[in-house]
């Protein structure tokens, strides 16, 4: 108790000397906390945004259908298999799709386009579709109707109003021969180019007949409420269903996304190390001057008796205590910072922002409030602490009393 | 008589590869428990090499260093540690204690080390400040001590270990010559009542005249080791704090 006592007491020898190296260390953890939980705030904000559009965050489809995206491999519903995803704990909503490719005609004007088959009211827990409808109105309930739903670029191209009807030819299931007329009864608006010029859906039950693949469906589509267990929940519903499923997180879907995010946060890991590696610095040149200037004391320390073991001990509570201060009012100060960021969002403006609502994206920039943001950098400036705290571990250890009391 | 210190044949070199130096050269010393000794000798003499090597801070190429039947040259660096802890007690020049300590815990820390019980710590500690004169300063910071006070502190942190022997190197040299008068009192009235073993290198005449023996050393070597007759009694112990 009187090694601590006594590393206290040294640790206020030079008050200001310890408050310059404790607010150094408090900065950085406010700075470094504040940057990664915008950072992860803008990534999840991003990835949320992202799955919402059309993928979801993790898709189920019959084994093998990824590899080669046919009607071929499309899976047989199975009520069983819907329900055991649906009540894993981590599932928010499920709904099933068939999707497959057709050419679009209108009078003399024919275009490629997707054909979603999509559960009028499951989908829009997904990607909120009924919300993207810029002209015209979404599907009915439990909808039968040969009716369509067209993205703005495809009628555009397509020279095609809402109310006018749409011609659909395709190969169905197994080689069957797919055509069929339907009546547009709205048009849906994606900021994504890619998205906005190919998509068409229509009604579930509507695309299965007109694929000739009644009771099939080509994927599950899962909304989570929260990705920080999704290759876990992945796997979990994996084994539940068996292997002639294949259960696909966005991350396996979009795998370029994913390596856009990580590159993302590595450099940000980049800017936090060198950051980190600046306050070392400046911890490191003030041990060094204590340790200078105690010289004579520890080896007098040593001559009457004290045991080096017991100095290294009081040097690193002295060290570590130095450390754990700064850190924690760091991550104390950063409490508030990151809720008030989170609560109240950094907003874009001007054209930034609108780039942001052409893609479907909301302009924030939020702060993310994980807690373990919080401890990692704690754990990474306690680990700096004792790295450091090494240094006059050393001195200590090679002390030569002599040496050190020679005036 | 009851010896203290044997010293054998002693011989210390520094840079032994490069230009040698012979510190102290071939020493055969014997204390008897209870002597007030002064090392003396010119600068370079070797008087705080020979101190340094009887208190264990250091080691001696040749020779034998026995104190009360301890080789210390035979310890290892820990061992050397723990015996220094209970054998000496250490009076250096200056910067003798820890600043952001007291006094009164200063001199704990030596029965802390001990590990002591807390009742016998805080009873010694009384009785030593209650000795060297200093009962209303326990309490305050050594930068709120005068250089004579502090000094005084460091014989009863020297002492609060109940050493066989007190090395004390120069404990007057920066100390005005009241102050240095009143610590010699305290040390020599210590000496006197409690039987306890001085031994201190010094320049200052004024050490040397209280001294009961003076040991001459010149290049190393002894050059003279004097018996004289002690004075000590004629000084009053000044408790007055400065």
């Amino acid at each position: 108790m009187w090694l601590l006592k006594l590393a206290w007491k040294n640790l206020w020898r030079n008050r200001s000397r310890t408050l310059v190296t404790q607010s150094a260390i408090f900065f950085a953890v406010l700075l470094s906390v504040t940057t990664s939980s915008l950072q992860d705030g803008v990534f999840d904000h991003f990835v949320r945004n992202m799955v919402s559009y059309y993928s979801g965050y993790i898709q189920v489809h019959r084994a093998g259908y990824w590899e080669q995206q046919t009607l071929d491999n499309a899976a047989v519903r199975n009520k069983t298999v819907e329900s055991v995803i649906a009540n894993h704990p981590d599932v928010n909503a499920l709904a099933s799709r068939i999707e497959s490719y057709a050419l679009a005609s209108v009078d003399e004007i024919t275009k490629g386009c997707v054909v979603i088959g999509v559960e009028p009211d499951a989908e829009p827990q997904i990607t909120q579709l009924n919300q993207r409808v810029a002209s015209g109105r979404y599907f009915e309930y439990n909808d039968q109707r040969s009716v369509a739903l067209l993205s703005e670029g495809l009628a555009k191209r397509l020279q095609l109003p809402v109310g006018d009807t749409v011609i659909l030819i395709s190969q169905g299931y197994h080689g069957a021969m797919a055509a069929g007329k339907y009546r547009v009864i709205g048009l849906v608006r994606f900021g994504s180019p890619e998205l906005n010029d190919q998509l068409l859906y229509l009604p579930l039950p509507v695309a299965q007949t007109f694929f000739s693949a009644e009771n099939l469906v080509t994927s599950y589509v899962l909304s989570l409420a929260t990705d920080k267990n999704l290759e876990r929940t992945a796997a979990s519903i994996h084994r539940s269903i068996g292997k002639k499923y294949e259960v696909m997180t966005w991350k396996e879907m979009m795998p370029e996304v994913d390596q856009h995010i990580q590159t993302d946060k590595g450099t940000m890991y980049i800017i936090s190390g060198i950051l980190y590696l600046l306050i070392g610095f400046g911890i490191f040149g003030t041990l060094l001057m204590l340790m200078a200037e105690r010289k004579y004391e520890l080896g007098m320390l040593v001559a009457i008796g004290m045991k080096k073991q017991k100095l290294m001990v009081v040097l690193l509570v002295e060290s570590v205590l130095n450390v754990v201060v700064g850190c924690v009012a760091g991550m104390l100060a950063s409490v508030p910072l990151v809720w008030y960021l989170h609560v109240y969002p950094i907003r874009f403006s001007g054209e930034l922002a609108e780039a942001y609502q052409r893609f479907g994206f909301e302009p924030v920039f939020p702060a993310s409030t994980d807690g373990w943001l919080f401890i990692v950098q704690g754990i990474v400036v306690l680990a700096m602490g004792f790295l450091l705290s090494l240094y006059p571990l050393l001195k200590v250890w090679r002390l030569d009393v002599v040496t050190a009391m020679r005036k | 008589m009851d010896t203290i210190i044997d010293a054998h044949q002693v011989t210390k070199t520094y840079n032994p590869k490069a230009i040698p130096v012979v510190a102290v050269n071939d020493v055969h010393m014997h204390i008897e428990r209870g002597e007030f000794t002064a090392l003396v000798g010119p600068s370079g003499s070797g008087k705080t090499t020979l101190l340094n090597l009887i208190g264990g801070l250091d080691k001696p190429d040749t020779g034998s260093i026995v104190i009360h039947g301890t080789d210390i040259t035979r310890l290892s660096a820990n061992q050397l540690i723990d015996f220094r802890l209970r054998n000496i007690g250490f009076v250096f020049q200056a910067f003798n204690l820890i600043p952001v300590l007291s006094a009164r815990e200063n001199v704990e820390l030596i029965m802390q080390l001990q590990r002591a019980p807390k009742a016998e710590i805080r009873k010694r500690a009384a009785i030593l400040f209650d000795q060297i004169g200093l009962t209303d300063k326990m309490d305050t910071r050594p930068a709120q001590l005068s250089g004579g006070q502090q000094q005084r502190v460091a014989v009863a942190r020297a002492l609060a270990s109940r050493p066989q022997v007190v090395l004390a190197d120069e404990p007057t040299a920066n100390l005005d010559s009241k102050s240095a008068s009143n610590l010699l009192d305290i040390m020599s009235k210590l000496n006197r009542e409690e039987n306890m073993t001085f031994i201190f290198s010094t320049h200052d005449q004024r050490v040397i005249e209280r001294a009961r023996r003076v040991i001459t050393l010149v290049d190393g070597k002894i050059a003279s080791d004097t018996a004289r007759v002690d004075t000590s009694h004629r000084h009053d112990v000044q408790t007055n704090p400065e």
